[in-house]
């Protein structure tokens, strides 16, 4: 940080210090807590040693988890069957409302679109880069770039394409690129991006995507280098060409890695809400489940129908991780 | 654009290629390059846009595009000197103090899931036992939960403690004004992703080196110090990288367990406060912005050689 | 509404440094030579303290308090307040998020409460009232309230509890408006409604270059729609009298009912009018998408001649624009719709809710109920307007603030409370905002926008 110390007092310094220090001195006690435990149990032998390694390696996680998620969990299945203020049982009613309502229907579409969309764009786009770019000279350079929107906020990257989307009357000068882009294109009169349904839910994807992409292409290019030569050497010798070979032999190869890839960017996109709630507050016809269930719950303090919501948006996924497990197991069985 | 190179035959050359190469050898056509070239700048593109806009003066954010910096070069710097140093009543140091919370926030909260979550993935690879494959996936399926889902739960248990009909589980903790929760409540959301990829790394470490450690008789806490944390040292770095940004940009959680006090805020809260409501303001938040990618940035290029063995390198190794 | 009255405080967060508080309370305390007792007993402040003195004996206590002012208007805040600190060693520790309207129930929810919360909208007293952590305020807090007009005790209120005493007040029923320009094309402010529209046809004629009549936003991030609750609101108080106003807000009268279908058709026939509307902008659509701060810009530039806007939009026109009756830009009061009826005066304001009834954050409820207070919050910087009979109209300074002061304390207007502020958060925050936003941006039919606003009413 381009801070110097004249511009600021010495108290601030000494306040950072102690931040970090408490900081550091919890890594240092949370490792040194983990370091005597380990020693303590690997002590014991025997009968004892098994259940005792697996209560500790498992244990603290089991007990976050169960504090964190599953207990949180079952809350959200319990409010979603009561009332706005949780006190009246209402039974199947905020999911009747849920699917009986049109904006909500409208909602679900999104929802679907996004899931579907934004993470095949991603991941395909990924793997299309992660192949192409590692033949490239400076390759590290390429894939920084395409990489470092990942680093930047959700809320952050909103932001930045909002400049981009923004649409001014043909009368005005343009601050946006896209519209500004279509003029220097030819189009003279651009429409309002954010504006025209159906297209504005495919721009806001696009904001998931170019975050993204660049998670897809690291891990992918990754696992594609890893492949053993000699596994498709065989194919190769057989005469296939190079897009068959990738077809036919690269792409099973790693279809474990691009199942994984796919899943996470999935559940991203499906979590994310920032995009929406930061570029159109859910209107326009853009509104997906995620900001929805936010809404609900906390601006309108309706908490049973969010509850129902993020319900619903539980078993939306559910499929998905359905299909990862069945994966994995028959990974387990080959090997 | 691989319809183009489709016909180019891989095997023209006399010396053999090695196969993936010829993979890509079909891939890197000019064509090909162009195409890296044009997605990169296209990418880069909103960022320089961020970059530009940060640094032009408020009236003509609003009035003109930012690419007229390169026709009307008017550039200025007070936008981050505002940020930077403008406190509000008696705040000494501007962003200085939330730049802090935000890493005394972010490095415990990487380190914490990380070690947790490669434990639980090796015991439920290595140290199996009944129902570790239906524990494992259950895990997994937990990376589905809305966090906000748990912002309520969690806040009364850090406030209240837990209590079950009238026995206590949990004790009150007085925790706030400090890291702690903010810590736990990441530690908590990270912890099913966390495993399950660290589980898929450690998984596939070759089973001969486990076994012949068993058969010397070292126990399974000698086997995850000396043999598991080393060689998954680049999974580790990966998710580290991930957890890191995530951590680093997350607002909601540091919202409802920090609060917006210098104390604990990070960096996310302030800019959030910074801008007020979104459409004000645009030259400060894009100042801001761009100072907060700053440091992830720095993480993500001083462990990128990591990503070269790779996140998930060993799940195609088999 | 939520970003509405607080937009103006949106800028940048002031927290006191605990340092600085803590060496000042230490300062105080010594100086003051006790720091026990209650308030009856408690030892004499000095004499340069002595107006403190009902206040004293909780020195070295801090209370926390929590609302949506950022800085620099939350610094004016605790300037106000410094002395008040100093001498009773009471610390308040001050947190502003733009995030409050539902980082309050969140916090409140987990038991995490503040002490005290500046809540700027009814609606949500009412929801936290329902939670049954809000306490009572103190006698003598309910004393000093009677200095305002008795409606205010009403907002204050829930189900005839009075819990939160207000602070502030601001005053919505404006119209901004060049006086340079209208000076130099000859238009004279308008004084009738009809006025009013002869006025914006005749610029809509003249319109040279693009320039209309109007301009207006209701972008507004994750409130999007509320500057066109606010436009139906001023029609339905200007034109359909205030007993119809409130019986609104209680849904006695319904959005599909003829009152309020017909005042939303002079809504569209005034902002959705597309040779008025969107002045320096677009199209009637562009109203959706443009941002409420950034829709008075045109004013400035001649491609726009008026803008309605709430007192508060004093802080979004450029620091080199002059605002006052001869300068850049000023305001004038919106005429009714019905000029039979009294001039409305449609107005926001903020509470003060105590979550705790601690000794010492009931003395600084009581001293922020007093006129004593609003006066010194008036003296720090302009901008900010109390409701309070007891303040003195002369101090305010700024030309906005004599015009909203002056309104606001007026008893022959009909002065009401934002009613979307009021009606319950799936409406007044919720289902009016989308539906609303969707009028302008999808060009949606009226009684579909009202059948929609209506179903969302909690049964």
């Amino acid at each position: 940080m381009p801070v110097t110390s004249p511009l600021l007092a010495d108290s601030a310094w000494n306040d950072a210090a102690i931040k970090l220090g408490n900081s550091f001195g919890a890594i240092a006690g949370f490792l040194g807590i983990l370091l005597v435990v380990f020693f303590a149990a690997g002590r014991a032998t025997g009968r004892l040693g098994r259940p005792l390694a697996i209560a500790v390696f498992l244990g603290p996680a089991l007990l976050l988890l169960l504090v964190g998620l599953v207990a949180p969990l079952i809350r959200t299945i319990y409010l979603s069957f009561r009332s706005d203020d949780s006190s009246r049982f209402l039974g199947l009613k905020n999911y009747g409302w849920a699917f009986t309502t049109d904006t909500i229907h409208q909602v679900l579409l999104n929802t679907l679109l996004w899931l579907v969309v934004a993470p095949v764009a991603a991941t395909g786009l990924g793997l299309v880069l992660a192949l192409l770019v590692d033949r490239m000279r400076w390759q590290s350079l390429y894939k920084s770039l395409i990489f470092m929107p990942m680093a930047i906020s959700l809320v952050g990257a909103s932001i930045i394409w909002k400049f981009v989307y923004d649409t001014r009357d043909s009368s005005q000068a343009q601050i946006g690129l896209l519209s500004q882009a279509a003029i220097w294109l030819g189009w003279h009169n651009p429409p309002n991006w954010i504006l025209s349904h159906p297209l504005n839910n495919f721009l806001l994807m696009v904001v998931m995507v170019w975050v993204q992409t660049g998670f897809a292409m690291v891990v992918l290019s990754a696992a594609i280098k890893a492949i053993p030569d000699e596994v498709t050497e065989a194919a190769r010798l057989d005469g296939a060409s190079g897009l068959r070979l990738f077809w036919y032999v690269t792409v099973p190869m790693i279809r474990t890695t691009l199942v994984v890839v796919l899943t996470t960017v999935m559940i991203v996109t499906l979590k994310a809400f920032d995009i929406v709630r930061t570029m159109t507050g859910g209107n326009f016809g853009t509104q997906v489940l995620a900001n929805e269930m936010y809404s609900q719950s906390f601006v309108q303090f309706n908490v049973g129908r969010g509850s129902a919501l993020a319900v619903i948006l539980f078993i939306a996924v559910l499929p998905l991780v359905g299909y990862n497990i069945v994966q994995l197991r028959k990974e387990r069985a080959t090997r | 654009m691989s319809s183009q190179t489709s016909d180019q035959p891989a095997l023209s050359t006399a010396r053999p290629l090695p196969a993936v190469k010829a993979v890509r050898k079909s891939f890197s056509s000019p064509l090909g390059s162009l195409f890296v070239i044009v997605v990169t700048i296209l990418w880069t593109i909103p960022t320089f846009g961020l970059l530009a806009t940060s640094l032009r003066p408020q009236q003509q954010v609003a009035v003109s595009g930012w690419w007229n910096v390169f026709s009307h070069p008017d550039l200025i710097l007070s936008n981050y000197h505002s940020v930077l140093f403008d406190g509000g009543f008696g705040v000494q140091g501007g962003l200085m103090p939330y730049l802090v919370n935000s890493l005394a926030i972010t490095v415990p909260a990487t380190v914490f899931p990380l070690v947790l979550a490669s434990m639980a993935a090796y015991a439920l690879a290595w140290v199996r036992f009944r129902g570790s494959d239906t524990l494992f996936f259950l895990i997994f399926a937990l990376q589905v939960v809305p966090l906000q889902m748990a912002l309520i739960p969690l806040l009364q248990l850090f406030s209240g403690g837990a209590h079950l009909g009238g026995l206590t589980v949990i004790p009150k903790f007085d925790l706030s004004g400090t890291y702690v929760p903010v810590w736990l409540a990441h530690t908590m959301f990270a912890l099913p992703l966390a495993t399950f990829l660290l589980h898929n790394f450690i998984s596939q470490l070759p089973r001969d080196l486990m076994e012949a450690a068993v058969v010397d008789g070292a126990s399974h806490f000698k086997i995850f110090r000396s043999i598991v944390l080393p060689l998954c040292a680049p999974a580790l770095a990966s998710f580290a990288i991930f957890q890191f940004l995530w951590v680093w940009n997350d607002l909601l959680v540091a919202l409802t367990f920090a609060g917006g006090t210098p104390e604990v805020a990070p960096m996310t809260v302030r800019l959030a406060q910074l801008s007020g409501s979104f459409g004000g303001h645009w030259e400060v938040l894009t100042a801001g912005a761009f100072l907060s990618i700053v440091i992830p940035l720095l993480v993500f290029f001083g462990l990128q050689r990591y990503f070269v063995r790779g996140l998930l390198a060993g799940s195609v190794k088999g | 509404m939520n970003i509405r009255t607080s937009a103006r405080f949106r800028n940048r967060l002031l927290v006191a440094p605990a340092l600085l508080g803590l060496s000042l309370a230490a300062a105080c305390s010594n100086s003051s030579g006790s720091s026990s007792g209650s308030a009856g007993s408690a030892a004499p402040l000095p004499a340069s303290c002595a107006k403190y003195q009902p206040y004293a004996g909780h020195s070295g206590t801090t209370v926390t308090m929590f609302a949506s002012i950022l800085s620099p208007e939350s610094d004016s805040l605790e300037k106000s307040w410094a002395e008040f600190s100093t001498c009773t060693g009471i610390k308040i520790s001050y947190e502003g998020s733009n995030d409050f309207e539902s980082q309050l129930p969140v916090r409140v929810a987990g038991g995490n409460t503040p002490d005290l919360a500046i809540i700027p909208q009814p609606g949500l007293l009412g929801q936290m009232v329902k939670t049954g952590k809000v306490v009572k305020p103190p006698a003598q807090t309910v004393t000093n309230e009677d200095q305002w007009s008795p409606i205010w005790k009403t907002y204050g209120s829930v189900n005839g509890t009075f819990y939160a005493a207000p602070m502030s007040a601001n005053m919505k029923s404006l119209v901004w408006y060049s006086p340079k320009a209208f000076q130099a094309a000859g238009y004279t402010v308008p004084k009738t409604w009809a006025d009013l529209k002869a006025l914006s046809d005749k610029i809509a004629a003249a319109g040279t270059n693009g320039s209309r009549p109007w301009c207006g936003g209701i972008g507004s991030g994750t409130a999007t729609g509320w500057p066109a609750t606010d436009w139906l609101e001023e029609v339905v108080l200007g034109g359909q009298g205030s007993q119809v106003y409130d019986d609104w807000v209680s849904h006695k009268v319904k959005f599909s009912d003829p009152p309020i279908i017909q005042s939303m058709q002079t809504v569209a026939g005034w902002m959705q009018n597309p040779a008025w509307v969107n002045g320096g902008i677009g199209d009637v659509k562009s109203i959706a998408t443009t941002t409420f701060q950034d829709a008075g810009a045109p004013v400035l530039t001649g491609k726009c001649w008026m803008l309605q806007q709430a007192s508060f939009y004093e802080a979004q026109w450029p620091k080199t624009a002059k605002v006052g009756p001869d300068g850049d830009v000023f305001a004038f009061q919106l005429p009714p719709v019905n000029p039979a009826l009294p001039v409305p005066v449609e107005g926001g304001g903020e509470f003060l809710a105590a979550f705790s009834s601690r000794p010492e954050v009931q003395a600084v409820q009581n001293y922020l109920s007093t006129a004593d207070w609003a006066t010194s919050r008036v003296k720090v910087a302009p901008g900010w307007v109390s409701a309070n009979h007891g303040v003195d109209q002369s101090l305010y300074t700024d030309p906005i603030d004599q015009l909203s002061a002056k309104a606001l304390t007026d008893t022959s207007v009909a002065f009401r409370f934002d009613a979307s502020d009021m009606m319950p958060a799936a409406v007044g925050s919720g289902e009016e905002w989308k539906a609303f936003t969707a009028w302008f941006a999808e060009g949606e039919s009226i009684p579909k926008v009202a059948a929609d606003v209506d179903s969302a009413w909690p049964q």
